[in-house]
């Protein structure tokens, strides 16, 4: 709780006090949190002077904003027309298989969310995904495995 | 300057800035709304406002659209008449529309567009059974329904603009957006204040008051209940009006007369412990006042601020909670009354208080909550029954089948059932102010407050805040040390305005002994559980009404009610005595912010 | 196999490296001949909307106001576009010089990128050219100073008034015009918005003149547009085109051969099916059957292969969810048609309801509040017009 303050107030002093900062505030807590817990909430709309539901309101408005727990890397699948067209499910379906959750859940490591996402801005190399902030295009299953085993062989050996 | 247009091949001039929807309000037309209202601002969403300009391929939100030189409108063309017909069958479609089942049958505005525009069998796919809807009512106060909302977002802006607490808010986007509290947290939970504005607004059953009439009903058939019943000041200017009268009219002899005829066994009055509270505060002002002017005794708290608001008390109970000791600690005039019925009207009339059941007619939600809370129990048993809202009380009336409109006027029950004009006043905003001030500076000067026909108007009226300064002069001996001092006082209502005042008093811009709050636009007339529609020309009606029966009145200042007198020497003893601080004075929980 | 019909321009992405030479140029013109060249220039809105960009600037240097705004809208969420990204990461100091002109010309003193949060990962390297470039302006002794605001995963940030509440922190939910931006934008200020290409775009009128610009393109749209093509082709990527080209060429160009219909501006474009190729005209004015049909740059192809009713399905999964909520029309309206067409393929409802559909996609297009429920009529109605028997069997 009291790491939790202390992080929003050092948000708070770097974008300051307006309602303007509310937005790059709540992505502070996002990127460190890997969500926005009811708490963190409580404590931007006592720094900010708004009420707790207005954060609440603006943070159910963006889908890169969670308020439920996620995993540390956080997959999002394109699921646009195109990256659909071009194998999305099976890429997909090969996360699932890996990480042995389905769309929309966490592993219970809480290493790996997969979720789908809307354009990405990717369409000429579809499918494509996010990883946290990092694209990854024109993927295939064996691209796609590749790139998990990658992440989790880094975080074996952090451990 | 004038901007010249045609409605409906109609010639209108009206002024830059006007709306297309303001400017055929003047030539008679009326255009349908949902999300407008003429307390908020614009918000331009539901869509059913729309017209159609010449030339102009899309539709113009009339609520929202200024006027513009030349335009040529039509509000009831073919087209115009089609999309609003498919906007309302769109609102229906995510709209539980169990019409016959809802308490806001035949009130609904939603259902009077869709009676209008003839939906017909042919309607688009209905979405309720594809939403997971929750109805909140753990409330005492307000029920909140989702399946019912659509999202006019009327309440959200009252509870932000009106009332500064933006305990609903707007969440999520697209299909899953909804009206919310924090975390969807249950209303009882939150922030709200049950100030009941948001119901008061709310075009559908969405939000309503929760109902106790069922109750109430059964208490007055069970044979061996004496069931009283009080009725606030500000219900006789506005009943009327739920049962087909113009706003502004008094009806306090038929009120009386049909709360009589519903079977209850006493009608009495709030307006008599308005007047108790008016002693009990105004001798706590002067208390604080001798204690930190005279004793400079620092641990004395003022300004001091009024305490018979139930939405006022919970905001400063979550917003400003460092202020509660501020707060006066005399309770509101329905607990006031509420203590005293299971207490000395028990005694005098030699009835098991067990036996009483204690029901209030009220302008106000808060005041189910404030029944409610555990500190009112002082008789020993819950003070406070159940509180009716103004509008369950119209509904009681017609379930009886009483012909409201022709009812003979009927006199109050006696023993707390006499008042003066100061306990009307209660009502409006100022009303408490001026009454006590009608007191006080008796109390203090032997001489009558220095106005003409009483009348403190420095504290009347609409305006958000009102400031009065009253400098005692020739003073009792007894209140020497207030010679020469200007009381300073300062009167607000709508819990906007209350936040600014009390954020000023924070910074020390404001230097006041004693500050009136009411919680709703307009004091207790405006209240979230007065008749609907509301809007500032109504609360004026009221608000006149008020001062009328005022003026009618043959006692006009709280310390010449006799029954209070009697209650002083009978029951009570003093004033802040040790009675009254057990029956009628409470404390104040600090509260959370979420 | 690569058909070459149309020519090829290479005006945004041709790395000159002469921004202080461009500037310093410009600059020392007056406010009016810079407005005035970019209204010679014929430059319109290149996100789609396609306002004259001189106009826009004008009307804000004209506002009275001690505090102007110039944002660069980079929510580039359309499906199918990518061609902000690739200009913000290629040539951002075309961007940022337009911005600081811009700024120049009305008055203001601060602007900002709203880059949409799938670009985060850009963030360093922009940086990196924004803080090149304050030192550029502080040789130039203009004071305008720029900064990236990230956006969070919301399409609907892309409409003009939502970006700005977005930016100050509220829920991204357009406003009601007017008043327009150039009145009270930002923080009801004025402001300047333009998408990422449009302020691209007017580095090569500051270079080349507004005369050069003008000549490229046809009567209403001028100058060069960055088109992002993808679907069924086989050279995806980003092209800048002239203006006024047909379908059919452009198809011959860029289709594999197959294609039955290209989805001209995105999700809230239209769908043009293969007998109207030779007829579209790709540019600003009109519809479908008007003289020419307007994109944000997102040329999407589908072959003979795909069913037009999972594309439109697709489409309309991403309004139901994408659509801000508050009118009617379009939350509510989004549901139906997504429903409507599912029960209809079940057979739930009759095939006639799709025309009940196509008139509910018609109250959307006249009654919604912004251009997000306005514009879910023209993949609908596009897509279940020419392509009806998909949406039934």
């Amino acid at each position: 709780m009291n790491d939790l303050r202390n992080l929003v107030s050092t948000l708070v002093d770097k974008h300051g006090r307006d309602e303007e900062s509310l937005l790059p505030i709540l992505q502070g807590i996002e990127n460190s949190e890997s969500y926005v817990s009811q708490e963190a909430m409580v404590e931007i709309a006592k720094e900010l002077n708004i009420s707790a539901a207005q954060v609440y309101g603006t943070a159910t408005f963006y889908s890169f904003l969670s308020i439920q727990p996620l995993g540390k890397y956080v997959i999002r699948v394109c699921k646009t027309i195109t990256c659909s067209m071009h194998g999305k499910n099976q890429v997909i379906s090969e996360l699932e298989n890996m990480l042995k959750i389905k769309l929309g859940e966490t592993t219970s490591d809480k290493r790996f969310s997969l979720l789908e996402t809307n354009c990405l801005g990717q369409c000429h190399k579809g499918p494509a995904m996010l990883i946290n902030d990092e694209p990854y295009t024109d993927l295939t299953p064996e691209k796609v495995r590749e790139i998990i085993r990658d992440i989790q062989q880094k975080e074996f050996a952090v451990n | 300057m004038k901007v010249n247009l045609t409605i409906d091949n109609i010639a209108v001039s009206v002024d830059e800035g006007s709306t297309i929807l303001e400017a055929a309000k003047q030539v008679s037309i009326h255009i349908p709304t949902l999300c407008y209202h003429e307390d908020l601002c614009v918000a331009g969403n539901c869509r059913v406002c729309v017209v159609e300009q010449t030339g102009t391929n899309r539709l113009l939100p009339s609520c929202a659209m200024p006027v513009s030189e030349g335009m040529d409108i039509h509000t009831n063309s073919l087209k115009v008449r089609a999309a609003r017909k498919q906007v309302v069958e769109l609102l229906i479609s995510e709209h539980n529309a169990e019409c016959t089942r809802c308490y806001k049958n035949g009130k609904c505005e939603l259902q009077e567009l869709s009676s209008e525009y003839i939906l017909g069998d042919n309607g688009f796919i209905d979405l309720i059974p594809f939403k997971k809807y929750t109805i909140d009512n753990f409330s005492p106060s307000i029920i909140k329904d989702d399946s019912k909302c659509i999202r006019c977002q009327r309440c959200v802006r009252t509870c932000t603009e009106l009332q500064s607490i933006s305990a609903l808010t707007v969440a999520h986007k697209g299909k899953e957006m909804k009206i919310s509290s924090f975390y969807d947290k249950p209303m009882y939970e939150v922030v709200c204040t049950n100030c009941g504005q948001c119901v008061n607004r709310c075009p559908t059953g969405a939000l309503t008051e929760k109902i106790y009439i069922d109750q109430v009903w059964e208490a007055i058939c069970a044979e061996d209940k004496h069931v009283v019943v009080q009725t606030a000041p500000a219900v006789r200017v506005a009943l009327g009006e739920a049962l087909g009268m113009e706003p502004g009219e008094i009806i306090t002899g038929k009120l009386v007369s049909a709360l009589r005829r519903l079977g209850f066994s006493a009608v009495l009055d709030t307006d008599f412990t308005a007047d108790l509270t008016i002693i009990e505060e105004g001798n706590e002002l002067l208390q604080r006042l001798t204690k930190v002017l005279k004793d400079g005794d620092t641990s004395v708290k003022l300004p001091m601020t009024t305490s018979c608001s139930p939405g006022w008390v919970k905001f400063i109970e979550h917003t400003f909670p460092e202020y509660l000791d501020n707060v006066s600690t005399a309770k509101s005039p329905q607990q006031m009354f509420g203590a005293l019925a299971k207490t000395f009207y028990a005694e005098k009339l030699k009835i098991e208080p067990e036996n009483i059941v204690s029901v209030s007619i009220m302008p106000c939600t808060a005041k189910k909550f404030e029944a409610d809370r555990p500190e009112m129990q002082s008789s020993g048993y819950k003070d406070v029954d159940f509180v009716l809202t103004t509008r369950e009380l119209a509904l009681m009336i017609k379930q009886a089948g009483i012909d409201f409109l022709s009812l003979p006027d009927d006199e109050y029950d006696s023993i707390m059932g006499q008042s003066t004009g100061a306990g009307v006043i209660f009502g409006a905003t100022g009303g408490v102010m001026e009454a006590a001030l009608r007191t006080a500076y008796e109390v203090v000067t032997g001489r009558e407050v220095p106005f003409k026909n009483l009348e403190v108007t420095p504290v009347r009226g609409m305006e958000e805040v009102k400031e009065a300064t009253i400098k005692l002069e020739n003073v009792l001996p007894k209140w020497d040390f207030l010679e020469g001092v200007e009381l300073k006082t300062c009167v607000t209502h709508g819990l906007t305005n209350a936040k600014k005042v009390m954020e000023a008093v924070k910074s020390g811009e404001a230097n006041y002994h004693f500050i009136e709050v009411m919680a709703c636009p307009g004091g207790c007339l405006g209240g979230g559980g007065q008749p609907i529609p509301t809007n500032l020309q109504i609360r004026q009606k009221r608000t006149e009404a008020i001062y009328q029966e005022d003026r009618l009145k043959a006692i006009r200042k709280s310390h010449e009610n006799p029954e209070v007198q009697k209650i002083y020497e009978e029951f009570l003893k003093e004033p802040l005595g040790a009675m009254s601080h057990e029956l009628l004075h409470t404390h104040y929980t600090v509260r959370n912010r979420q | 196999m690569e058909k070459k019909h149309l020519k090829r321009l290479d005006l945004i992405f041709k790395n000159e490296h002469d921004t202080e030479e461009i500037l310093a140029k410009v600059l020392a013109k007056k406010n009016e001949e810079i407005i005035n060249d970019l209204i010679i220039s014929g430059l319109k809105g290149r996100g789609g909307a396609g306002y004259p960009t001189g106009l826009k600037w004008k009307l804000t240097a004209e506002e009275e106001s001690d505090e102007k705004y110039v944002i660069c809208n980079a929510d580039e969420g359309e499906p199918g576009t990518f061609k902000d990204r690739e200009i913000l990461s290629a040539v951002p100091h075309k961007v940022l010089t337009g911005m600081a002109v811009c700024a120049r010309v009305t008055g203001a003193k601060q602007g900002f990128i709203y880059l949409r949060g799938e670009y985060k990962f850009l963030v360093p390297e922009l940086e990196k050219a924004i803080a090149a470039f304050h030192n550029l302006l502080a040789t130039l002794n203009l004071d305008f100073s720029v900064s990236v605001f990230i956006g969070s995963g919301a399409y609907i940030c892309g409409e003009e008034s939502a970006l700005f509440e977005s930016m100050e922190g509220k829920r991204g939910e357009p406003r009601n015009k007017p008043p327009f931006p150039t009145q009270k934008g930002y923080k009801a200020k004025p402001t300047v918005i333009n998408n990422v290409e449009t302020l691209a775009h007017t580095y090569s009128i500051f270079k080349y003149g507004p005369e050069k610009f003008h000549d490229l393109g046809v009567k209403d749209s001028h100058g060069s547009k960055v088109f992002s093509v993808s679907g069924d082709t086989p050279i995806p990527g980003i092209y800048e085109l002239e203006f006024g080209m047909t379908l059919q060429k452009f198809v011959d160009d860029f289709a594999d051969g197959d294609a039955k219909a290209v989805q001209v501006g995105g999700a809230s474009g239209f769908c043009v099916p293969r007998k109207r190729f030779e007829k579209t005209v790709i540019g600003y004015q009109g519809t479908l059957t008007g003289p020419s049909l307007p994109t944000g740059g997102s040329m999407m192809i589908f072959n003979s292969s795909r069913s037009m009713y999972n594309v439109l399905h697709n489409y309309l999964d991403f309004f139901v969810e994408e659509s801000c909520g508050q009118c009617t029309p379009c939350r509510v309206g989004t549901q139906q048609l997504l429903l409507g067409i599912q029960a209809v393929k079940k057979g739930e409802k009759p095939s006639l309801y799709l025309d009940k559909l196509l008139s509910l996609a018609e109250t959307m297009r006249v009654t919604a509040k912004c251009g997000l429920g306005q514009s879910v009529a023209n993949s609908f109605s596009s897509i279940v017009e020419n392509f009806r028997e998909e949406m039934i069997y």
